[in-house]
């Protein structure tokens, strides 16, 4: 599978503006040989992540968010199909939500395969989501075209319950979009938030056999600084490619399905959660 | 080795107050930041600043060098008659060093022009009608140049509320109000601004003989390292059982716990679930 990381670097609020700019991105990832057959966008990418109550006027339901998605490749690339996750703002009917939709776009049509609800949502320091947004309730892994998948957004990745779970579910890649303010200077030429990232994306695909897409929003916001850093991870921890935090980027890899099948024979970690998991669940000491 | 020897002991490094940075990383941050919020954002080519002769604004000044090019960044002295002839000469060395456009507004005349009818004002408030002229000259300046004033305060004054409230505080864009002033020598040194503008005593230069820590009676690195601690939420008696001095910690907590206001825009009756900034919330770059 060929995967395009768009490390989308948007104009706060302009969602007409956005659009536009990635119909050009679009037009760039369609002219490609051999075709990108997955193209993963950050976070909130056609509006921002931080809008406080301009979530209200600018969040559309993941019908209307898919259908402009397609309607932006399709006008970029004429006849040609691709996949598409990326993350909005989710109006469902008065209910919002800070999602990310898988979208199957074809010649002239397209489904939404998956929609995630962010589940955890920050709401502490510089994070105010839960005073804007309902959490997601559910989380599913599902089949795409390409394989079994699962969408985390952001904090979610953080709890390493959530990959562990879409893992058992049967996920073999995990897609993350994500918009994550830098902070933490200290020496050693990255910032820290950044680090962090990295390891806990790395400890996620080398424990449970996946390839790890993270797709980060780019861009100053009000000060704070969205630290892109997109990347894709091997099942063995590999780093295939990965942006700088600054700027908008384009990140190109080449997944090789056969590559989890060997990672996981090399290190049968996931067999052994799946094996041990109901004893865990069972245990009165635990839960 | 004998059976009775004891273990070799691996020491854990001593826990210090976090006050390093990468400097290359702050710079390529902060010149970003600058790019992005005047030229992407506001599509505003050029930048003023109020140029002291001190570290805070020379560091301003390079920073804005790196992002918009040293032409268009007007950095502008703004002398009232008692200020020190030494501020004027490192601001020289800045604007020689980068070779950016350099303007000398004398505020004297402007400050004297309403301060002859306050002949009592103590020097409070004198200092206080400079800097908020200064402000004044700064904004008229930004208009003149089709630029936006830069912001020179850094986050030891603005916690310690040693500043003029809307004065100093009132441009659109700061760089460098998240850095302690520790941490902005770390970045001056960095970015190459004068040794001697880097190594001399800090001074607002409201008075004769003024330093900023004989004002505020701490010096910046202990200030600093208690501010850290502060802010990660260290409650006053730990920051103590580190060892510092638990006046220095009084004195410190003082300041940031009588100034939070400063750090506000005015306090408004709320009347409506529509109160802006309240109900109303939409962000700076909305």
């Amino acid at each position: 599978m060929k995967v395009a990381i768009v490390q989308f670097k948007p104009r706060k609020g302009d969602v007409a503006a956005n659009f536009a700019e990635l119909q050009r991105h679009f037009a760039q990832i369609a002219a490609a040989e051999p075709a990108y057959e997955l193209v993963v966008l950050p976070e909130a990418a056609m509006t921002g992540y931080f809008l406080e109550g301009g979530v209200y006027e600018l969040a559309i339901a993941a019908a209307d968010f898919a259908a402009k998605v397609a309607a932006t490749w399709h006008a970029a690339a004429g006849g040609r199909g691709v996949d598409v996750v990326a993350g909005f703002y989710e109006n469902a009917g008065g209910t919002f939500y800070n999602s990310a939709a898988y979208v199957q776009i074809g010649p002239a049509d397209h489904r939404i395969v998956h929609v995630h609800r962010k589940m955890f949502l920050p709401t502490y320091g510089v994070f105010d989501e839960e005073r804007f947004l309902s959490r997601g309730r559910r989380l599913r892994a599902f089949d795409t075209r390409f394989g079994r998948m699962a969408v985390l957004i952001c904090e979610d990745a953080w709890h390493a319950l959530l990959p562990t779970l879409v893992a058992i579910d049967g996920a073999r890649v995990l897609i993350v979009p994500s918009a994550s303010p830098g902070r933490g200077l200290a020496e050693g030429g990255e910032l820290e938030s950044v680090l962090q990232w990295r390891s806990v994306l790395r400890s996620y695909a080398v424990e449970h056999g996946v390839f790890v897409i993270y797709a980060g929003l780019a861009g100053f916001e009000g000060g704070k600084g969205m630290t892109g850093s997109s990347s894709v991870i091997d099942p063995f921890g590999n780093t295939l490619v990965s942006a700088p935090a600054l700027g908008a980027h384009l990140l190109s890899a080449e997944l090789d399905d056969a590559e989890i099948d060997i990672a996981r024979a090399r290190l049968p970690l996931l067999g052994d959660l799946a094996a041990v998991l109901p004893d865990l669940l069972a245990s009165d000491a635990i839960l | 080795m004998s059976a009775l020897a004891p273990l070799p002991v691996i020491e854990a490094l001593p826990r210090g107050v976090p006050l390093g940075i990468d400097p290359a990383l702050a710079a390529t941050w902060l010149e970003a930041f600058l790019y992005d919020e005047l030229v992407e954002r506001r599509g505003v080519r050029r930048a003023v600043l109020g140029l002291s002769g001190g570290v805070d604004s020379a560091v301003v000044a390079f920073l804005a060098a790196r992002a918009l090019g040293p032409a268009n960044v007007h950095a502008i002295r703004l002398p009232y008659r008692t200020s020190s002839p030494d501020s004027l000469a490192d601001a020289q060395a800045v604007i020689d060093a980068l070779g950016c456009a350099a303007h000398t507004i004398d505020i004297s005349a402007a400050v004297d022009g309403y301060l002859q009818y306050e002949p009592e004002a103590d020097a409070r408030r004198r200092g206080n009608v400079m800097a908020r002229t200064r402000m004044l000259v700064l904004f008229d300046q930004s208009a003149k140049f089709d630029a936006l004033p830069l912001g020179t305060g850094n986050k030891t004054e603005r916690l310690m509320g040693y500043f003029t409230w809307h004065a100093d505080d009132s441009p659109p864009l700061n760089p460098i109000g998240d850095l302690f002033k520790t941490q902005v020598w770390q970045l001056a040194r960095y970015l190459g601004v004068p040794a001697r503008i880097v190594d001399k005593a800090p001074s607002a230069d409201l008075e004769a003989n003024q330093t900023d820590e004989g004002d505020l009676g701490i010096t910046y690195l202990e200030a600093d390292r208690i501010l850290a601690l502060m802010l990660e939420g260290y409650a006053d008696a730990q920051i103590v059982a580190r060892g510092f001095a638990a006046s220095d910690v009084r004195l410190v907590r003082a300041r940031v716990d009588g100034t939070h206001w400063k750090r506000h825009l005015p306090t408004t009756a709320m009347l409506s679930n529509t109160a802006i900034n309240e109900f109303y919330l939409r962000p700076v770059d909305y």
